[in-house]
């Protein structure tokens, strides 16, 4: 089921879609898709023991706080209003049903879990900025902070990808 | 002497005085800025002795950490700090929240 929703939110951002996505539309996602880490992290730290675990948790739930404050004064700056999309409902689906079932687990077992999905949620995001959000984003601004968004989400699943080595 | 040739001959001065100072020089100061993930380009003609400002532009918090251990400096975002350097020799520095950004630095006796 899980692989089904993260699989259905990473078409919505990855495919063309018939209208590329909007300024407002972008930063609906991009905010709503930081908010998923900062409560995936928040999660981590409340049930995780594991050192290398809960620095890499701190480290999500600092930048995303800071990228989505970022973005928050520029949108406001713009005069824009993030605006709901499809794919930011489906993204906050699957997020839900992930922290749920994470909650079922304990010790090591929630720490393979909450690792291996942060690598391939960062991955999904990572395409999707690549592929679609970054490309279609019109206001100079906005593409600035979804660049630096991408290069720090890409150190993100790097480090994901470290922890996750370690724990196996 | 038109404008342009003053600005010339006073450049010409300056890169004079630079490369006759002798590596005793006084320390002098170098800044590096960290802004949207990486850091600045690395200053040349380094000199043990030498201070470093590190000036974070970014909204993100980084840190200035070298990899032999000679310096590891907090960096909140927005802020400064300063390093002397104290050895010489090729120094890697690295983020250590994101050890992706890089720099080397070449410091002269």
């Amino acid at each position: 089921m899980r692989i089904l929703l993260l699989g259905a939110a990473a078409f919505a951002i990855a495919a063309p879609a018939a209208a590329a996505p909007s300024d407002p539309q972008i930063a609906h996602i991009a905010y709503t898709a930081g908010q998923i880490d900062v409560a995936a992290g928040k999660q981590a730290l409340a049930r995780s023991h594991d050192k290398r675990v809960r620095a890499f948790a701190q480290e999500m739930v600092r930048d995303h706080q800071a990228v989505n404050e970022k973005a928050l004064a520029l949108v406001k700056k713009l005069g824009v209003t993030p605006q709901a999309n499809p794919t930011s409902a489906a993204l906050s689906k699957g997020a839900a049903a992930k922290l749920k079932e994470l909650g079922r687990l304990k010790g090591a077992a929630f720490d393979r879990a909450y690792i291996a999905n942060e690598v391939a949620y960062h991955r999904t995001v990572n395409g999707a900025l690549r592929g679609t959000l970054i490309p279609s984003a019109s206001n100079g601004e906005l593409k600035a902070l979804l660049e630096t968004g991408l290069t720090l989400f890409t150190e993100h699943q790097k480090h994901a990808e470290h922890v996750a080595a370690e724990l196996r | 002497m038109r404008p342009g040739r003053l600005v010339l001959a006073l450049a010409g001065a300056a890169a004079a005085a630079a490369l006759a100072s002798p590596a005793s020089a006084a320390p002098r100061v170098a800044t590096i800025v960290i802004d949207k993930m990486r850091f600045g380009p690395a200053p040349a003609g380094l000199h043990v002795g030498d201070r470093i400002v590190w000036v974070n532009k970014d909204f993100l918090r980084h840190s200035a950490t070298a990899a032999d251990r000679s310096f590891d400096l907090d960096l909140p975002a927005g802020k400064s700090g300063a390093v002397v350097l104290r050895k010489a020799g090729v120094v890697a520095v690295a983020c250590k929240f994101h050890p992706g950004m890089k720099l080397q630095l070449n410091v002269a006796r």
